[in-house]
């Protein structure tokens, strides 16, 4: 499963919190406006220059702090392909995944620089860094969600298992 | 060899003799707590997209606390939407405008020793200081929650934070929390469980031992626990709740920690967190003199009625400084009662202080309260992240009621003992 091949590395650091991602004023709002907010407090310009199949790089912690799933939609919704970092915050590697974005624990994202071209495989937990032609490796995806991550998430993946047992 | 408290009651919701941290097991979820910003506005729309009802409504308890009272037109309909859904999906355990869910959950007795919880909030763990295992989850994975009455965890391992001594007057438990988030640091529990012990921990009052359990998710920690004691079983009583077990939740002797952090009550004094993070501790003393727009008493961390009293103790006979505004927001409805009835809120009424309604408000940038660019705020809530409380460029420093209070008195950051100490004086 290649999450992405050449995405753009937008490069943040430690701690990079939910307000920062889904800010509080907009939560209120639809997803399109929250969006177009995300990670603004860090990089104003991040929302408008991300494209599809970019991926977004952090230190430790990522996603700490709120429950709102927006955080990790947000990102999601802009076409994020993939959340690297060095540690995430549970509830948000969670609801990451729960939503199919893709979080991958790799511990030298630190190696990243920002406008990298990385290539991820999120099974192999392997990243390859186009730009400088290293790889990295990442903590595998646990076995056990793999399948609700293939499906699209974890929504998709209980409809599939609904259907089944009705049938 | 032998089970920490959270590992025995995962163990017990898996259906399981024992289980050891990072093994990945299904629960069966005891109790599921939404609010409304996470709630019904968001599962409503992926239960119906699934055709699947709520597994058990008995089980579900709904808390309007984030939008309180509407102060829009959007507010009103997210408002209005989670009380026709709890109606539809037949849940009786809905408070609507009653104060904040962590606090409103206890005092209700939906909380008891041994419950594994899961919560659409990530203060979720506050419940843990009454030995309940409950954590914070995502909209999406509360619909899966509600649709099937499990969830998956990976057994956390969990860290013993002990607490020696005795706390000085005018020193409380966001002070040790304060210093707990420098000392720990917010990324180093990743997800694991704290689990606070010690002679000052069991000399805390419930609503104390809450301010920890409520700040584990600073930590990083899936949820903080403190072991059931008298002071539990007490409260539980006064509560209502029958829980005859209470007692035998405890870890084992021989239980296996990852890592012991030991501190001492004696020599801590109050603490502030300056601007953007929780982390960024020191003694008030190092802040004092900073001049702050906004003193502000709220949120599930910090308007108890054991935190009103405090902010009371310090304004009795004073009056808030002409330079600051005191804003104070009681956390619940039934605080707000007990506080009218003892003349807490009269105390500080008198000051000067502006009384706002039971909710999130302020906390989360939802509600009254709101910061302009560059104002300073000092707030006894448990985030001071970039942003959260209005404008990005406001600064918001965190302290206990006692420091918020004792700011409100002189406009700028003061060490509360200074102010108690003159009271003792006179
Ligand atoms: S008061 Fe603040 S921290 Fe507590 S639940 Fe509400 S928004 Fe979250």
């Amino acid at each position: 499963m290649t999450t992405t091949d050449g995405g753009r590395a937008f490069v943040f650091g430690d701690n990079v919190d939910t307000d920062t991602l889904a800010p509080g004023l907009y939560m209120k709002r639809p997803i399109e406006e929250m969006a177009s907010h995300c990670l603004e407090a860090l990089d104003p310009t991040f929302a408008k220059t991300v494209r599809p199949g970019d991926i977004v790089v952090g230190g430790e912690n990522f996603g700490m702090g709120s429950s709102r799933e927006q955080a990790a939609m947000a990102l999601r919704h802009l076409g994020v392909a993939a959340v690297v970092a060095k540690s995430f915050a549970g509830l948000f590697f969670r609801n990451a995944l729960n939503l199919g974005l893709v979080a991958l624990v790799c511990p030298a994202a630190d190696r990243i620089r920002p406008g990298d071209r990385l290539s991820v495989d999120a099974e192999a937990g392997r990243i390859t860094n186009l730009t400088t032609g290293e790889t990295y490796a990442c903590e595998p995806i646990p076995p056990h969600l793999v399948e609700m991550i293939r499906d699209g998430g974890l929504l998709p993946h209980l409809k599939k298992k609904l259907k089944k047992k009705s049938v | 060899m032998g089970m920490t408290l959270a590992e025995k009651i995962i163990a017990r919701a898996a259906g399981r003799s024992e289980v050891r941290p990072g093994e990945i097991v299904t629960c069966k979820v005891d109790l599921a707590m939404m609010h409304d910003s996470g709630g019904p506005r968001r599962v409503a729309p992926m239960l119906e997209w699934l055709g699947a009802k709520v597994w058990d409504p008995s089980r579900v308890v709904v808390i309007a606390d984030h939008y309180v009272p509407a102060i829009d037109a959007d507010s009103a309909a997210i408002l209005n939407l989670t009380r026709k859904w709890v109606k539809s999906a037949g849940i009786e355990s809905f408070y609507d405008m009653q104060g904040i869910c962590h606090v409103v959950l206890p005092e209700r007795g939906h909380v008891r020793p041994g419950l594994f919880a899961v919560g659409g909030d990530s203060h979720s763990p506050t419940a843990g200081a009454f030995g309940c295992f409950m954590f914070g989850i995502g909209a999406t994975e509360m619909a899966g929650v509600l649709v099937t009455g499990e969830i998956w965890v990976k057994v956390p391992e969990t860290h013993l934070v002990r607490w020696h001594g005795r706390l000085r007057h005018g020193v409380v438990a966001k002070d040790m929390m304060l210093k707990m988030c420098r000392d720990i640091g917010l990324s180093t529990v990743r997800y694991g469980v704290v689990q606070y012990t010690g002679d000052a921990i069991a000399a805390l009052p419930m609503a104390e031992r809450m301010v920890l359990t409520n700040m584990a998710a600073e930590l990083g920690a899936q949820t903080g626990l403190i072991e059931p004691d008298d002071v539990t079983v007490q409260t539980l009583r006064d509560i209502g709740v029958d829980a005859p077990d209470a007692l035998s939740w405890k870890s084992d002797a021989d239980a296996r920690y990852v890592r012991t952090w030991t501190f001492d009550a004696d020599t801590l004094e109050p603490q502030i967190a300056a601007p953007h993070s929780p982390e960024n501790s020191a003694p008030a003393a190092d802040y004092e003199g900073v001049a702050i727009d906004q003193c502000y008493i709220g949120a599930c961390t910090g308007a108890k009625l054991s935190d009103l009293h405090m902010a009371a103790e310090v304004l009795r006979g004073r009056k808030v400084a002409s330079t600051t505004r005191l804003l104070v927001a009681p956390a619940s409805t039934r605080i707000t009662a007990q506080a009218a009835a003892d003349s807490t809120l009269a105390t500080l009424t008198e000051a000067g202080a502006i009384l706002l309604p039971s909710g999130c408000g302020a906390c989360a940038g939802l509600g009254a309260g709101l910061l302009a660019e560059k104002e300073v705020c000092l707030s006894s809530t448990a985030r001071n992240f970039k942003g959260r409380m209005g404008a990005h460029s406001a600064l918001v420093y965190l302290g206990s009621p006692y420091t918020v209070a004792a700011s409100a008195v002189t406009g700028r950051i003061t060490d509360p003992r200074v102010i108690l100490a003159e009271r003792a004086a006179a």
